[in-house]
């Protein structure tokens, strides 16, 4: 561990909760129908789309019609992206695809398509070795927007719901959570494209690559063959990070030098990734017209945030059995840090790394700088424990503030059964049917993950999937629980050893998918995604109508210590007692000993 | 709205935002970077008396050649392949990764090992000169491990050791921002620095 190290840490905490408070009035007025600075800009924009589209925004939906649109608006975006891709070879003519790749078989097709529109962005695919330019550009990088817009606006929907005062509405509009393809536009065009786009050319001036050329090929300093990747990725990082997808344009994700070229960039780059979860959580706060609701949320993600980095952090400094077996020196000399630097760079050290994965597990970002099958096993379980979490510590864009949301209301729940009085949040009361939807929109994700892990485990078809040749014991059964943790939490982030797709390197003839795998992930991500989605939008149409009781002196408080508490004890409770027994046969199983597999 | 309405509305919809951003938005970037910073977003490419050779911030493969720093072990297939990057994916509690370390020590001492004064053993190794990079072509190396290789570079290529380390710290970067990562040698800048003396 360094100085350095920790100073990193806590400088990205306070620059981060510096650029989420501005942050978070923007978006406030955003979702509040306010006005902000962009309106000049984006006004006549923001018009011309919802005539592009036929759609009125400023008719009300109640949470069924919200859910409708989009259900359908996810569909459509399924379809077109599964067309643009196995399309792939049709478009060489627009001097897209200079490498001339094949599209690749329709399994893993099924995979990637699920994954993006998902917001999950599990890779099976390599990207510089299948996807064109084009492929990358209209397809994977309109999803990146897409689907992040989508998670943000169930997240203000159902922000909706608990604010709502029925007396402030026409009776006619009472079940009203808003309307979807508003708050869609309005999240594309305020608040993501504006920030993508001034993160982008920051990574271009540091050194990030954005160009249609034909791969390099030459001979190297010392006369050894080499071949470069090119590509327009500037441009899809950034969304990548702030919608919290982390799909890498190349196969080695933010490790990549022309995804992440410099210690510098990986700093903006981590604050990219929680930049917008931080900001909607104290949003939150304002809407809801009490502040200190949001703050204390954002308290509870802190608290729990710091302790997995800290922990990540001395396990990876530490080193792992192999390197000491080796007889390698993992403490820190002169000139050298020391540490697992197995699966890391250089540019970012252990520091730079381990808070980059705890950033994008934590939050259902998913992209990686370093590689999480080579983290320690302590190391590697902060991965593991916060997809566990299900993905609310802070979280993806919008599934983070809705997921911990259902888990505030289950808190409250639970806290007003111990001091026998009828829950209520914000003044609504929570009843059987809103506890209902609650804990059945909790239960899916985890049911998902697990049932899809035994399934995996248990079957020929699920095992082929573990890489062999390096992975056996307890760390093959992590492998295979971390990608359906990751797919069901729409995390996306990997044990990368795990593959659906066998690809030759260069042109993508002769590979194949893996069926059962491509298709239980795939389907494992629509049914965490969507099904929870539901039950979060019915949640907010069971609350938007109820009446607002004054808080009384009973009343139990939402916005304090005491509830922060509460709160973080149920999350690590349901956490702990869903996936405990799987965690132990994988990662803890590899923390606790030292002996090698 | 009618089902037929709802669809039609959501195909408008992926379409429109295919336009703005999958294709103006990605192209306005492309135009700005190509103006602004042409050098960084064509991939910093670096020549030799018209040839291009490497780019500034992939690592390449120095194949062993003594007179050359060496970059790290990469995951890749071939070793150092920018187009297929790749993690290697080494399990921390595996024999394998045990004796890809160990491997990877041996080469690294009997490339260095006569050179350095005292000899080297594996406890003197810096971490990250066998352990496998993330994206298998990093570009940069430890200063520990730069100093290690200053000493064969310096006697293969009959060169004054002080001249071999004025040129590691020239092409270290640092810090960004003072605190973040850690120091980085930049093994394609340096060797070529050294090819130019």
């Amino acid at each position: 561990m360094t100085v350095a190290g920790w100073v990193t840490i806590f400088a990205f905490v306070t620059v981060l909760t510096a650029l989420a408070l501005p942050l978070s009035r923007h978006l406030a007025a955003v979702y509040g129908n306010g006005t902000t600075f962009l309106d000049p800009v984006m006004r006549h924009p923001e018009r011309l789309i919802y005539r592009l589209m036929r759609v009125d925004p400023a008719s009300g939906q109640s949470w069924r019609a919200y859910a409708r649109s989009l259900i359908a608006f996810s569909l459509a975006g399924w379809l077109l992206l599964y067309l643009i891709l196995r399309t792939q070879g049709l478009w060489d003519f627009t001097g897209l695809n200079p490498m001339h790749f094949a599209s690749a078989p329709w399994n893993v097709t099924f995979n990637t398509v699920s994954s993006f529109v998902t917001n999950t962005n599990w890779q099976y695919y390599g990207g510089e070795t299948t996807m064109s330019y084009l492929s990358q550009m209209a397809g994977l990088t309109v999803q990146n927007f897409a689907s992040a817009a989508v998670g943000i606006a169930v997240a203000v929907a159902l922000i909706r719901g608990i604010a709502k005062h029925v007396s402030d509405a026409h009776a006619t509009d009472a079940a009203s959570i808003g309307n979807f393809y508003q708050d869609l536009v309005r999240t594309i065009l305020y608040v993501l494209l504006p920030i993508a786009f001034v993160v982008a050319v920051a990574l271009i001036w540091q050194g990030s690559i954005q160009n249609f050329s034909h791969y390099l090929s030459f001979s190297g300093l010392a006369h050894v063959a080499q071949r470069i990747a090119m590509g327009p990725v500037a441009s899809q990082e950034s969304i990548k990070l702030l919608g919290t997808n982390g799909g890498g344009f190349f196969n080695a994700n933010s490790a990549h030098p022309f995804e992440n070229p410099t210690a510098l960039t990986n700093f903006i780059e981590m604050l990219t990734v929680l930049l917008i979860p931080a900001a909607l959580v104290i949003a939150y706060g304002r809407m809801v017209g009490n502040r200190r609701q949001g703050y204390a949320l954002y308290g509870a993600m802190m608290v729990m945030f710091l302790g997995a980095v800290a922990v990540c952090y001395i396990a990876e400094a530490h080193g792992s059995p192999a390197q000491h077996a080796a007889g390698l020196h993992t403490a820190a000399v002169n000139g050298s840090a020391g540490g697992n630097m197995q699966g890391k760079e250089q540019r970012f050290g252990i520091a730079g790394s381990a808070l980059f994965d705890v950033v994008t597990t934590v939050t259902s970002c998913g992209a990686v700088n370093s590689a999480l099958e080579s983290f320690t096993g302590i190391g590697g379980a902060v991965p593991f424990a916060n997809l566990s979490a299900s993905e609310v510590i802070f979280g993806g864009v919008g599934t983070g503030l809705y997921s911990i949301l259902l888990y505030v209301l289950l808190a409250v729940f639970i806290g007003g059964l111990m001091v026998g009085r009828t829950p209520e949040y914000i003044g609504k009361k929570i009843e059987a049917r809103e506890i209902k939807l609650v804990a059945l929109g909790i239960l899916v994700t985890p049911l998902a993950a697990l049932f899809s892990t035994a399934l995996a485990t248990a079957s020929s078809a699920g095992r082929a999937s573990i890489n062999t040749a390096i992975a056996s014991g307890p760390q093959a059964f992590s492998e295979t629980l971390y990608a359906y943790l990751s797919q069901a939490n729409n995390n996306g982030s990997a044990f990368a050893g795990y593959t659906g797709y066998s690809g030759l390197v260069g042109n993508a003839a002769g590979s194949h998918g893996f069926t059962f795998t491509d298709l239980l992930g795939g389907f494992t991500m629509l049914i965490a995604r969507f099904v929870p989605i539901l039950f979060a939008l019915a949640v907010a149409g069971a609350l938007v109508s109820k009446r607002v009781s004054p808080a009384g002196l009973g009343t139990m408080r939402t916005d304090n210590g005491t509830f922060v508490v509460l709160l973080i004890a149920i999350i690590v409770l349901v956490g702990a007692l869903t996936f405990f027994p799987a965690l132990l046969l994988g990662p803890i199983v590899q923390g606790l000993t030292g002996h090698l597999y | 709205m009618s089902i037929r309405k709802e669809l039609t509305s959501a195909a408008l919809g992926v379409l429109t935002l295919m336009v703005l951003c999958g294709l103006l938005y990605p192209l306005l970037l492309t135009g700005i970077g190509q103006v602004a910073f042409p050098d960084n977003a064509n991939g910093q490419p670096l020549y030799v008396h018209g040839h291009l050779i490497g780019s500034r911030i992939i690592g390449q493969s120095f194949g062993g050649d003594p007179r050359y720093f060496q970059t790290r072990p990469s995951g890749t297939t071939p070793a150092d392949n920018a187009a297929a990057s790749s993690f290697a994916n080494y399990g921390p509690n595996s024999k394998v990764t045990e004796r890809a370390i160990a491997a990877d020590i041996a080469a690294y001492i009997a490339l260095n090992g006569r050179y350095y004064p005292g000899g080297l053993s594996a406890a003197k190794v810096p971490v990250d000169a066998v352990d496998t990079s993330a994206s298998g072509i990093d570009p940069a190396i430890s200063v520990a491990n730069a100093r290690i290789q200053a000493y064969r570079v310096a006697a293969v290529r009959h060169l004054p050791l002080a001249k071999v380390r004025a040129l590691i710290v020239r092409y270290t970067a640092g810090r960004g921002l003072g605190f973040s990562g850690e120091p980085a040698v930049n093994v394609l800048e340096l060797n070529l620095a050294l090819d130019r003396l």
